[in-house]
């Protein structure tokens, strides 16, 4: 699906000196794999997702979706940055045709297949509301809901749950593994907390502080489907004390 | 049932409190100068050119209505028109500063020196070059205008969130969709204050540009009284361009509550507040 090789990213602040954000990073994700990031603040995941969607450009090293190296990345992942970016001028359902507008795909039948997907979101009956009416998590969702309307097959995904209490945090994850099994995407999740980012994955990248590069990466052989209680399994514990150690904690 | 409504006629009634505990103030305060005013004047005698009472503005102005008409016209005409062109100018300016840091740098600082220059300069070279007519009066109105409106543009426009921008991208999203999806609307709040200022200054110009030169609007029939010591005309015009403004201050206003709602639904949570018990339906 996605092949990342050696790449490296730098920015220069101020117009003085230059930080390196991340340090040759290779990656590659399978057509349908869901894998986590995990990393502490600042050591450039972000930056990483950035470099994927086709924001940025890698300084080094080469970026190749779907097998081909000089196609245009913008426009080709879904991505949802860190905060929701709901339009509050546009109510739930302009929000989520914003993808189809652009990218000039047929509206009525985006509309449809919104409306179709309203309460696998826990939207439904809410389309004609604003975001300023919608609860944290429910504009959470609302955010998955347009990108998922985007129709790309990669989709990223930061911290998708960063601004959620820890409760609420617990079902969307759940909900999360529900979406992907019914609509087949490859998503590519990153998150700071180690229980979600084993909880979801079929792979778990773990990234070094700044210069971010990939320390480890670890298979979890859990089954799916998922359940809550397998947080308590001895295998979810080795896998927890394992990426402890990767994270120097 | 844990939410309960107040029934119509309550809510009603609490609406209404609402509305004149809002209007009730000011009001009570203008009648109050009015009545001073007026006993003032005829306890203290005062001549009739020097300070006339309110009774005599209102019915000089009565009496003069049909003379007036045509100049109050004369000047609302100069003043729309001439708000119009501001913000033709003053929104094309904007987002050309916006468009390019090129043009940003060049046109600034010549827009910043522009404002510099007393319009009351200005007003008579406009006469010289374009004559006794109506389009040196509606440059005035523009030219008291347009900066407002300008500033307000840019400055909107610059305050685009990044991110905002860099999720349309993602999305595959052209320059243009992106400014008319995102950038506008997310200026709007701030292109509104800047043509709120614009709104109120816009008469005054009108009146300004009336005075170097002309044969018709308030301006003139106020420099006519004037000159004929008939202070209560003057009281009279200076009443109808502080009208006009408001009026014109109340539509610009009013459009944005209606274009901005989501605004000020953003801003302005549910307002929770005790329910005075006695109002309590069972
Ligand atoms: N556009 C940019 N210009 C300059 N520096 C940047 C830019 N984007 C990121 N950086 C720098 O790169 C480093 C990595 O940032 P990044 O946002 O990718 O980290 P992160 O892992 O996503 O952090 P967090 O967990 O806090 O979201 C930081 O030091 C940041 O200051
Ligand atoms: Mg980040």
């Amino acid at each position: 699906m996605i092949e990342v090789s050696h790449i490296s990213k730098s920015f220069r602040v101020d117009g003085m000196t230059i930080v390196q954000a991340i340090h040759d990073v290779s990656l590659t994700v399978d057509q349908g794999a869901f894998i986590t990031l995990i990393g502490p603040s600042g050591c450039g995941k972000s930056t990483l997702l950035n470099l994927i969607c086709g924001l940025m450009e890698p300084d080094t090293g080469t970026i190749v979706l779907e097998g081909d190296p000089s196609a245009k990345r913008l426009g080709r992942v879904g991505y949802m940055l860190q905060r929701d970016l709901l339009l509050p001028w546009r109510t739930l359902l302009g929000n989520l045709l914003l993808g189809p507008e652009v990218s000039g795909q047929p509206l009525e039948r985006a509309r449809a297949q919104a409306r179709e997907l309203l309460p696998l979101f826990g939207l439904d009956g809410f389309e004609d509301a604003y975001p300023s009416a919608l609860s944290v998590g429910m504009r959470q969702r609302a955010a998955l809901l347009r990108t998922v309307l985007c129709q790309q097959e990669l989709i990223l995904l930061d911290e998708p749950f960063g601004a959620l209490d820890a409760l609420t945090r617990r079902t969307m994850r759940s909900w999360l593994l529900e979406v992907w099994s019914r609509l087949n995407h490859t998503i590519i999740f990153v998150t700071h907390d180690i229980d979600e980012a084993i909880y979801l994955a079929d792979e778990v990248h773990v990234m070094s502080p700044r210069p971010g590069t990939i320390v480890q990466t670890t298979r979890i052989e859990l089954p799916r489907p998922r359940r809550e209680e397998m947080v308590n399994d001895r295998l979810f514990g080795e896998y927890r004390t394992t990426l402890l150690q990767a994270l120097g904690v | 049932m844990l939410e309960s409504h107040l029934d119509k006629s309550l809510e009603q009634r609490i609406r209404a409190r609402r509305t004149m505990a809002r209007v009730l103030p000011p009001l009570v305060l203008v009648l109050t100068l009015l009545v001073i005013w007026q006993l003032g004047v005829r306890v203290g005698n005062v001549d009739k050119w020097l300070l006339p009472a309110p009774s005599d503005i209102a019915s000089a102005g009565w009496d003069a209505r049909s003379l007036l008409w045509p100049h109050v016209l004369q000047t609302a005409t100069e003043t729309l028109l001439g708000f119009a062109l501001a913000l033709a100018v003053g929104f094309g300016l904007g987002m050309l500063i916006d468009a390019s840091p090129l043009i940003n740098n060049a046109l600034y600082p010549l827009l910043v020196a522009s404002q510099t220059v007393p319009t009351v300069a200005i007003a008579p070279l406009l006469v010289i070059w374009l004559g006794y007519g109506l389009l040196p009066k509606v440059l005035v109105v523009a030219l008291v205008c347009f900066f407002p409106i300008v500033v307000s543009t840019a400055d909107g426009l610059r305050a685009t969130d990044g991110e905002l921008v860099n999720l349309l991208s993602t999305m595959g999203a052209s320059r243009q969709a992106i400014l008319f999806k995102v950038r506008l609307p997310d200026a709007l709040p701030s292109l509104f204050s800047g043509v709120r200022i614009a709104v109120t200054y816009s008469v005054v110009g009108a009146i300004l540009g009336e005075w170097v030169g002309a044969s018709a609007g308030l301006g003139i029939f106020m420099l006519r009284a004037t000159n004929s010591f008939r202070t209560d005309w003057v009281f009279v015009s200076i009443l109808i361009t502080a009208l006009l403004s408001l009026a014109l201050f109340a539509s610009v206003s009013l459009l944005e509550r209606r274009l901005l709602g989501w605004y000020y639904r953003a801003a302005h949570q549910e307002k929770w507040e005790e329910v005075d018990t006695k109002g309590k339906t069972s």
